[in-house]
């Protein structure tokens, strides 16, 4: 397989808008944790109208909320969380800049959309390498929301994390084109 | 008829033991099978992220990390033999368990109180305990950490008797192929046949106890079990979703009778981390 292609973030529209789905990365420099509870948390302060404890303009969230870091330790294990759970809520937030987003498995329309028109990229992580990517992080700071514990919002600086571009900001979508490359059961049906 | 007896002191440190062994160690047969599906697969991009799996579990024995942050919901088999006594309340001993073992072994606490309020309990309480009646005077503690991800894959349906053989595994594989990436792919598929809509469920997840390679002792159920794994692993699915031939290391089956009416089936799909570990007390 190819070398990763490095990329440091954050991400500028021309870095989005060349990459491809299929493309092998590697994260360097700064990233947002947030979860279920942090996403409802962020959309709720949107529909009030009051200003987001991070500006997530340009910035790439990452959908993962760690295990507790042992005492000395940056992080415990933090790999990738199911990134449809926060469909209902990433459009609002590619709406107000937000760049690149890190989970794993497929996202909906509505994001495909969103990451059409604003201009954003989706990576894939290896869900359940959370010992393996923690490695990669080497500063995590709660930023916001602390009262959620794990699903609080952490600034996470990562050096190497590896990634797939999974979705890409042309409609591109690894998850379609990598299961038809390699599905076997069609000619037997 | 003597009785052994057992304190609920012993079994709470078995518990605590068991959930953080099972969260740092991956099973033998649970990495055999990555490295032996990986010989195979057919995606370069597929076989890079297999060895990522594989690196993953040295990486979390080696520093005593969980294996995913995901420590899961702990679901607990405790088959007691009739002629044990437990000193004390076995339910408060396996959560105390459960509680100590979190705490101590930093692993997440992903539970909350109330699914519709959703306040977290911060101990990773209460646990989910099956209790069964065995003969003998052992008390066999099996430690299941489920992770969400692929627990949210997972669905209960009640076919036609009429459905049959065809009707599971039609079900079953299209559950797999539904479930995409989500469920952090290859999967290992826990079905639970017969019994009624609760009894498939439970039998299914009880399956997930097997280890890889292992087949179901009745050989019309191991066939089936072979035929599923073929058909799921040419879906073409692969490692996270994103295309390959591996979706799948193994799939369990577990039946039960049923009723005349009912052919209850149940996929309760676990992700690669197959996370479960055993003792005997
Ligand atoms: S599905 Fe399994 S491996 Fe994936 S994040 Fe959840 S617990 Fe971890």
């Amino acid at each position: 397989m190819s070398e990763p292609v490095r990329i440091d973030l954050p991400l500028d529209d021309d870095r989005v808008r060349s990459l491809k789905a299929g493309d092998v990365v590697s994260l360097w420099g700064v990233i947002y944790s947030a979860r279920d509870a942090a996403h409802k948390r962020l959309v709720d302060l949107l529909d009030k109208g009051e200003p987001l404890p991070v500006d997530v303009a340009g910035q790439t969230i990452y959908y993962m909320g760690p295990s507790p870091a042992r005492p000395g330790g940056v992080i415990g294990a933090a790999g990738p969380t199911t990134s449809y759970r926060m469909d209902p809520y990433a459009p609002r937030l590619i709406a107000v800049g937000l760049k690149g987003m890190i989970g794993k498995g497929e996202r909906g329309a509505e994001v495909v959309e969103a990451m059409k028109s604003y201009g954003a990229v989706y990576f894939a992580a290896t869900g359940g390498a959370g010992a393996l990517i923690s490695r990669a992080i080497k500063g995590a700071e709660v930023v916001a929301f602390p009262e959620l514990g794990p699903e609080a919002i952490r600034r996470l600086v990562v050096e190497d994390l590896p990634a797939i571009v999974a979705q890409d900001a042309h409609g591109g979508n690894l998850f379609i084109d990598g299961v038809a490359k390699y599905r076997r059961d069609e000619a037997e049906a | 008829m003597s009785k052994r007896n057992i304190p609920a002191a012993e079994i709470t440190a078995a518990v605590k033991r068991l959930a953080i062994e099972s969260n740092y160690f991956l099973g033998e047969d649970v990495i055999a099978a990555i490295s032996e599906f990986k010989e195979l697969e057919a995606s370069p991009a597929a076989r890079a992220l297999l060895d990522q799996l594989l690196d993953n579990a040295g990486i979390a024995a080696e520093g005593q990390v969980p294996l995913c942050q995901d420590t899961g919901f702990a679901v607990v088999f405790a088959d007691i033999g009739a002629e044990v006594c437990i000193e004390g309340n076995l339910q408060a001993a396996i959560e105390e368990g459960v509680r100590q073992g979190y705490q101590e072994g930093y692993l997440r606490k992903s539970i909350v109180r109330d699914p519709l309020r959703r306040e977290n309990t911060g101990d990773n309480t209460p646990p989910i305990v099956w209790i069964e009646v065995v003969p003998g005077d052992k008390l066999t503690l099996y430690f299941e950490p489920k992770g969400g991800g692929s627990e949210n894959m997972s669905r209960v349906t009640v076919l036609k008797p009429a459905d049959g053989r065809g009707g599971v595994i039609d079900f079953v594989v299209d559950r797999i192929r539904q479930s995409g990436g989500n469920p952090c792919p290859p999967v290992v598929v826990g079905v639970g046949i017969g019994g009624t809509f609760d009894k498939c469920a439970q039998i299914a997840k009880r399956a997930l106890l097997r280890d890889i390679g292992t087949r179901n002792p009745d050989p019309y159920y191991a066939e089936m079990e072979l035929e599923i794994l073929d058909r799921v692993n040419k879906l073409g699915v692969g490692p996270m979703g994103l295309g390959g031939s591996t979706t799948a290391l193994d799939v369990f089956i577990q039946a039960y009778p049923c009723h005349i009416a009912s052919l209850p089936c149940a996929v309760n799909v676990q992700c690669h981390s197959a996370r479960h570990k055993k003792a005997v007390l």
